[in-house]
């Protein structure tokens, strides 16, 4: 498979860019923010995305979806990242979706065709303090009658007080296990914060909540490869989202900078400039490829993913984070104004950045997998 | 099985039987590599039986066509070819200007003619060949360049100097920009070829801070070059030039990725030693070597990804700029990183230990690569202009 879009995936994206570009432009997240929207997205928004077969696009079709890969999922995200379009589509669409296929059996029967048809949002309750740690999670899952008794903590869970089903990670005698609770299940409550980039993000704290032993996703003790699958799954969506947030970014400064004059010039025209906008470039382009070869490998089932993957998050992370700053710097006084957009892609690559692992968090991996 | 699984099938078995052993070793010195010419001598008997297996076989050139001395190979079944030889870390059986330069060039603008004359040479390691391009007063600013050659009729005569011209003492033919209008600047020059035999062509080697000594002032005094070798048309040999620096960067882009691939942190973790938790001893030395890493595997995505494209004409026709400046950046780093890793012993100048002080004489030469095939500064000039679509660029 070569590393560039085939001719279905440029004619996904060629569909999935104006709709999300008319439908949900950064104007929609502005709305949201400014009536202090309780919910973080829009559930039109989610419709018309159901309506176009996204939510499901990595369900398999024997569950109702449509069996695509992580490089089809990546264009969605893309858009999504380019549009700073608040959705459910990476938690949902990707993060559960991974987790759920990967370990099958009742929850995946019962979860994947509701998340294919648009009905049910899943929340990804994995960290459980201020940085990503998932090799620390303390939450405790014990035998309690014919189920399971869950304890613990939960941070950063984005719509984890709207949504249908939460996957949690906890820790059970042999190892870790993934529970599916349902959002009516007694004992949970989720307290959403309101985060830099307008989203919401919820503190769950799971007291004595009792689970059916038919809510263990996968089997008892067995978790750490579905959470591997959704960990690398959500890890990739991410950086993909990451690359269209940076493209968004740059693509507005290298506008600006043809317009705007300074000096009786373009200021696009000074060679300070030119040339960090030239460099910007090439670690844009670098990361996209990268993020591509991630998609990639995950989608052969390959060995090498694990890594790639690491690779991929923190590589989109420094260019996202590059363009994000040179974008705010080369607008001048008006890129700091609330009023322009390019503050709001700051942000936005800020809450990105943290999810599912920072750009350090991912250096170490690599390091750790290379064996040093 | 595809046709593709068959033929890394017959690769495979093809490589088995014909790359000695000797030569599944990474390159160490200067003289592991092949440069082939009329002078080669062969470092031992392996370099030479690898060389003719190769050329036998069309895989020095395994892209061009058949009847120019290559395999005729499709994209695909050369990037098999290549990761089936990287997966035995065969070295590559020639390293040649003509091949990644001249080559490129000629089959694009050659005459019939011309392809099969120059090209099976190349392709055999026959004739090796170095690169008249820059002059002192034009580096960057390469089309201002002032050689002249002086039209006889049915010849040049061809007068000026020429500065930094790689292996100019080792080659046998040179590539050469010729000013044949003094009125046109960009549509004055012409692309030449001649022997560096010929009466009137004189060479002085330069030391660098490597203290090697691989390139040349290039003197032209007098020199007679018949109007047959001249490629593409006369006064346009701008355009070819700047096609075959398209290829010249790629080439050089290359080194970033580094060859094998093991990465530079798992290197070093041998020598420099690990703590309890099994991580390298010096915490910001490993931060900054797996940060390096990071950016190696994915430039090697990236140069994947930027040949799938570019063999298939997806590309950006400048993109080759940006790889060239992303990878010479990257590989400065690593021959920093190397140097730090190394410490004390990095230093040394001529011990047999460290074969000469390889990895200090590594670490200077690749201060050339930002600058050697157009500046870094030059490249980032082009991005912005041809690429970003900056103004007044
Ligand atoms: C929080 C805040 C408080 C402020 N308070 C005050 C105040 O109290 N009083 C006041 O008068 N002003 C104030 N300013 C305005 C401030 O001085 C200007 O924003 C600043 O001078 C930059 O001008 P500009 O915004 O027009 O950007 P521009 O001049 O349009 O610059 C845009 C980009 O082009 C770059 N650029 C411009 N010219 C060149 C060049 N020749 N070479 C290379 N790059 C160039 C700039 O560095 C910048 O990155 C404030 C601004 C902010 C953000
Ligand atoms: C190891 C090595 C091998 C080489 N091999 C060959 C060869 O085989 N054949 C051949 O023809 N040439 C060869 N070269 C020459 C090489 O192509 C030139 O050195 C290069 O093009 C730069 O030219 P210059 O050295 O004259 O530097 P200059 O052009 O004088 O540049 C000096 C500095 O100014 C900067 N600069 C110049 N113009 C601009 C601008 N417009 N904007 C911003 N910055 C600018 C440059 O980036 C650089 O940092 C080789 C060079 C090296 C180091």
């Amino acid at each position: 498979m070569p590393l560039y879009h085939n001719d279905d995936q440029a004619m996904l994206k060629d569909s999935v860019a104006p709709f999300v570009a008319e439908q949900a432009p950064v104007l929609h997240l502005r709305k949201l923010r400014d009536e202090a929207d309780a919910t973080g997205f829009s559930r039109d928004l989610w419709a018309q995305f159901t309506e176009m077969g996204l939510p499901g696009m990595l369900v398999p079709e024997a569950h109702g979806g449509l069996g695509m890969g992580h490089m089809e999922a990546g264009i969605v995200l893309e858009e999504i990242g380019r549009n700073l379009t608040p959705s459910p589509f990476l938690a949902t669409s990707v993060g559960a979706v991974a987790a759920l296929a990967k370990a099958g059996g009742t929850q995946a029967g019962r979860w994947l065709p509701a998340i294919a048809s648009g009905e049910a949002i899943i929340a990804l309750a994995i960290d459980e303090g201020a940085k990503h740690r998932p090799d620390r999670i303390a939450t405790t899952a014990t035998r309690a009658g014919n189920g399971f008794r869950l304890d613990g903590k939960k941070s950063f869970v984005l719509h984890g007080h709207v949504a249908d089903m939460s996957i949690v990670a906890a820790k059970t005698d042999g190892g870790i296990t993934l529970f599916a609770v349902p959002k009516d299940a007694k004992g949970v409550t989720a307290d959403p914060r309101r985060l830099v980039d307008s989203s919401l993000a919820s503190h769950v704290t799971l007291d004595g909540v009792e689970v059916d032993a038919d809510a263990v996703i996968g089997e008892v003790d067995a978790g750490g490869e579905i959470l591997d699958a959704l960990l690398a799954a959500t890890r990739t969506g991410a950086a993909a989202e990451m690359v269209g947030v940076g493209q968004g970014a740059m693509d507005m400064t290298v506008t600006y900078l043809k317009e705007r004059k300074q000096f009786g010039k373009l200021i696009g025209e000074f060679q300070g400039l030119q040339h960090r906008a030239a460099h910007l470039y090439g670690e844009m382009e670098v990361a996209r490829a990268t993020v591509m070869k991630a998609q990639q490998l995950l989608d052969e089932g390959s060995e090498g993913a694990k890594l790639m993957v690491s690779v991929a998050k923190a590589k989109a992370g420094r260019a996202a984070n590059l363009a994000v700053r040179e974008g705010v710097q080369m607008h001048g006084g008006i890129g700091m104004t609330d009023e322009y957009d390019i503050g709001l892609y700051m942000k936005r690559d800020r809450a990105l950045a943290e999810y599912m692992g920072d750009v350090h968090y991912h250096i170490d991996q690599v390091a750790r997998m290379n064996g040093y | 099985m595809s046709d593709l699984d068959a033929f890394r099938a017959e690769v495979r078995a093809w490589l088995e039987t014909n790359c000695p052993p000797e030569m599944r070793e990474p390159v160490r010195e200067e003289g592991d590599v092949c440069w082939g010419g009329r002078n080669w001598e062969f470092k031992n008997e392996a370099q030479k039986q690898w060389l003719e297996a190769c050329v036998a076989k069309g895989y020095t050139v395994p892209d061009w066509p058949k009847p120019y001395g290559g395999a005729g190979l499709s994209p695909e079944e050369t990037k098999v070819l290549k990761q089936e030889m990287k997966r035995i870390n065969a070295r590559s059986p020639l390293d040649s200007f003509g091949i990644w330069m001249l080559g490129p060039a000629l089959l694009k603008f050659g005459t019939e003619e011309q392809k099969v004359h120059y090209l099976n040479p190349i392709a055999r390691g026959e004739i090796r060949w170095c690169q008249g391009y820059s002059e002192p007063g034009s580096g960057s600013d390469l089309v201002s360049l002032q050689t002249f050659g002086e039209d006889k009729g049915d010849h040049w005569v061809v007068n000026g100097s020429k500065i930094w011209t790689s292996y100019a003492d080792k080659a046998d033919w040179i590539f050469c920009l010729v000013r044949t209008d003094k009125a046109n600047k960009y549509q004055g020059i012409t692309f030449m070829l001649f022997d560096m035999a010929s009466k009137g062509v004189t060479t002085k080697p330069i030391l660098l801070i490597s203290g090697n000594s691989p390139f040349c002032e290039t003197f032209f005094d007098d020199v007679e070059v018949p109007k047959t070798q001249y490629i593409g048309e006369i006064n346009r040999g701008w355009d070819v030039a700047k096609y075959l620096l398209g290829h010249e960067r790629e080439m050089i882009s290359g080194g970033g990725a580094g060859g094998d691939m093991v990465s530079i942190g798992a290197l070093f973790a041998k020598s420099l030693g690990k703590n309890d938790h099994g991580e390298l001893d010096d915490p910001i030395l490993r931060a900054e070597m797996a940060a390096f890493d990071v950016d190696v595997f994915a430039y090697r995505a990236m140069g994947e990804r930027f040949m799938d494209m570019w063999k298939t004409g997806r590309a950006h026709p400048a993109s080759s700029n940006m790889m060239k400046y992303v990878g010479t950046e990257l590989n400065k780093r690593r021959h920093e990183l190397v140097m730090s890793g190394g410490g004390s012993e990095a230093l040394e100048w001529d011990s047999e230990e460290t074969k000469g002080g390889a990895r200090a004489r590594g670490w200077l030469r690749t201060k050339a690569n930002s600058i050697e095939g157009g500046t870094s500064e030059v490249m980032l000039n082009v991005i912005a202009k041809r690429i970003l679509d900056l103004p007044g660029a």
